[in-house]
């Protein structure tokens, strides 16, 4: 598979990540995949995308897109990683851009605490407050919506493969 | 059994380079870690450890952070629980959806009507398509291809690869659709809700449906019989756990059967089973209450026990593939999963042929104290919501038991087998892609099933 789109240029390097969250977007965009694989094909290196793929690379993303909220520590590093090594970075649905509903436990009491609760707290790494990503690291453009607003999502996408110069502005606009 | 073991100051090598190389019987104690199995939606590890040739501990960790939806349903409306609850997991969220809210109906006291039934059963025939297809096009034709995902697969029109993957769209598609026109979305669906419908399905977009579905059918076939020609097998006689109906191929009724022919129903299927707090997973395992031993749960279970109640279009046609049936071949788990999408193809060809929308509004009573089970089969395998409401309706106590959980301890003892019968024979690459597969095989809940394996190794 060429790394050129038709037009000569670079393809897009993206990412997909997925923290906490019901990955209901990962959903949508493996259904989407349905009308605009061999499109998306053309224009778009799959570089880091776990639901499809196991040799995957982190370095030189030009966008990621970034699913759930953070949980964890752990997490918030691999996030800063993902954001050192993008260009841009996308939150994509509620829990990305929110935090909610993955932040339900924010909300608990003391005494919502319960004992099988805290031995998951104590047992993992488990940070004290579930964060939006841009609690963590910058966000470039946000795709609401649980699930991701799919039109919203496409727009996105657009824009940057415009930014890129893999499609004509006048063409998609 | 269940132990953590002193894995936490050993340092992992760069080994990288040398991952080709056979594991000999001169290297055969160590420890294999696979971090990163990334996702029962979520992520997932795998640790080996290894002496003298035989596993010493096996670990199949779930790293998924929890995120307690069912404490914070606590003081909640019954009416708001199951949309927020379908939210536990996108691709399962029909079925989450479902079992929560047979749950509270069960606690309400209401029964639904039969118009209901049918529609939740079409809703769950376009669930399994979609989802069916999605495991085992996106995750599984590769490992049969032995490529590294549906992204190597030759842009050649007539290369059979290429051929199967443009099926799948197709059959998601199909799928799709019809989760739209019944129950207004693939994911996180709003029509359904405790005693019936918000908004019914408009019945003039039937007619397309059937054609689409027709249209799919041979698609479908192609593909249950490319999965039947994969002779990957591997076997430890498992126990299997499904739903099984008298009336119907069962996915959202009948009672809870396992293969000792112990038969119980719904309301106690907690009995069934024993929890196993597992100290390295964030996930529970399960194991049976009786005789403390793992089980199956998924398509080849559900197979096993109900395959003469599959649709009668379906056994005309895939005859010779049923015989295959029943199997303790983990990778039938696959071939019974295409089998199941026919199935649902001719199920829902069937109920859209015959189904003449009529407007009627959800049951509603006044709140009331109760509490109510409701189980299903997932995509993945049964499960279990229970739901426990005050006099005012609102939630007092939830508890839910995914498919994934109840195959953890099952997935731990299949990889043992595995690997001590294969460490020392052979190479690391082998093990690696051959672990992948047999945990790819329980459909272990979208992105989990692929990204496998950074897999390191650490000298004890």
């Amino acid at each position: 598979m060429s790394d050129k789109a038709p037009n000569g240029k670079k393809k897009m390097a993206v990412g997909w990540f997925s923290f906490t969250c019901c990955e209901d977007s990962t959903v949508l965009f493996t259904e989407l995949l349905n009308e605009n694989y061999d499109e998306w094909r053309k224009l778009v290196n799959f570089q880091h995308v776990k639901a499809l793929k196991t040799d995957n690379k982190l370095e030189g993303l030009d966008v990621a897109f970034v699913e759930g909220a953070i949980s964890a520590p752990s997490q918030e590093k691999e996030l800063k990683e993902i954001r050192a090594n993008a260009k841009y970075l996308v939150a994509i649905g509620s829990c990305a851009s929110t935090g909610l509903p993955s932040a339900s436990r924010n909300e608990f009491s003391e005494d919502d605490k319960t004992d099988r609760i805290r031995w998951y707290f104590e047992t993992f790494d488990y940070g004290e407050k579930v964060k939006r990503l841009d609690e963590v690291v910058k966000v470039d453009d946000y795709v609401k919506g649980c699930p991701m607003n799919v039109d919203v999502f496409l727009g996105v996408l657009t824009k940057y493969l415009q930014k890129f110069g893999l499609v004509d502005k006048d063409v998609t606009s | 059994m269940w132990r953590l073991i002193a894995g936490k100051n050993q340092k992992p090598l760069d080994c990288h380079a040398s991952l080709a190389v056979p594991w000999n019987n001169k290297m055969h104690s160590g420890n294999i870690t696979i971090e990163n199995i990334t996702k029962v939606e979520g992520s997932a590890g795998l640790e080996v450890t290894v002496e003298n040739g035989q596993v010493k501990d096996l670990k199949f960790k779930i790293q998924d952070y929890r995120r307690f939806y069912t404490d914070a349903v606590k003081g909640k409306p019954f009416i708001s629980v199951p949309l927020f609850l379908s939210r536990i997991c996108g691709t399962c969220s029909v079925a989450h959806l479902f079992a929560s809210i047979k749950a509270i109906e069960k606690t309400q006291g209401i029964e639904v009507s039969e118009q209901t039934k049918i529609l939740r059963r079409l809703a769950y025939d376009a669930l399994m398509i979609r989802d069916h297809a999605l495991h085992l096009y996106f995750f599984v034709l590769p490992d049969v291809l032995g490529i590294d995902s549906i992204l190597d697969i030759p842009e050649d029109h007539d290369n059979p690869a290429h051929i199967l993957l443009h099926d799948s769209f197709d059959i998601k598609k199909v799928g799709s659709k019809i989760s739209e026109a019944i129950i207004g979305a693939v994911v996180h669906a709003p029509y359904p809700t405790p005693g019936g419908f918000i908004k019914l399905p408009d019945d003039s977009i039937f007619p397309e449906l059937i054609e689409d579905l027709e249209k799919i059918r041979p698609q479908v076939i192609r593909g249950i019989k490319f999965f039947a020609n994969w002779k990957e097998e591997f076997i430890r006689n498992s126990d299997y756990l499904a739903l099984s109906s008298n009336e119907r191929y069962a996915f959202l009724e009948g009672d809870v059967v396992n293969s000792s022919g112990r038969r119980v129903g719904e309301d106690n299927f907690y009995d069934f089973l024993r929890s196993v707090v597992i100290p390295y997973s964030q996930a529970e395992g399960y194991v049976f209450s009786d005789v403390h031993e793992d089980y199956f749960v998924g398509s080849l279970a559900r197979l096993n026990f109900n395959k003469d109640k599959l649709n009668e279009f379906t056994k005309r046609d895939i005859a010779k593939y049923l015989d295959l049936f029943p199997s303790d071949n983990i990778h039938h788990n696959d071939l019974a999963q295409a089998i199941e999408i026919l199935h649902c193809v001719d199920d829902a060809i069937d109920i859209l042929k015959n189904l003449k929308i009529k407007d009627e509004k959800p049951i509603r009573k006044a709140p009331q104290k109760g509490r109510g089970v409701g189980v299903v089969e997932a995509p993945r395998g049964i499960l279990y919501h229970m739901a426990e409401t005050d006099e005012k309706g609102m939630i007092v106590d939830y508890d839910v038991i995914v498919p994934t959980s109840q195959n953890q301890i099952n997935i731990e003892n299949d990889l043992k087998k595995y690997f001590n019968e294969n460490i020392g024979t052979k190479s690391r690459e082998e093990l690696k892609f051959d672990a992948e597969k047999i945990i790819r095989a329980y459909d272990p809940c979208m992105s989990c099933a692929t990204n496998f394996l950074k897999m390191e190794w650490i000298d004890s």
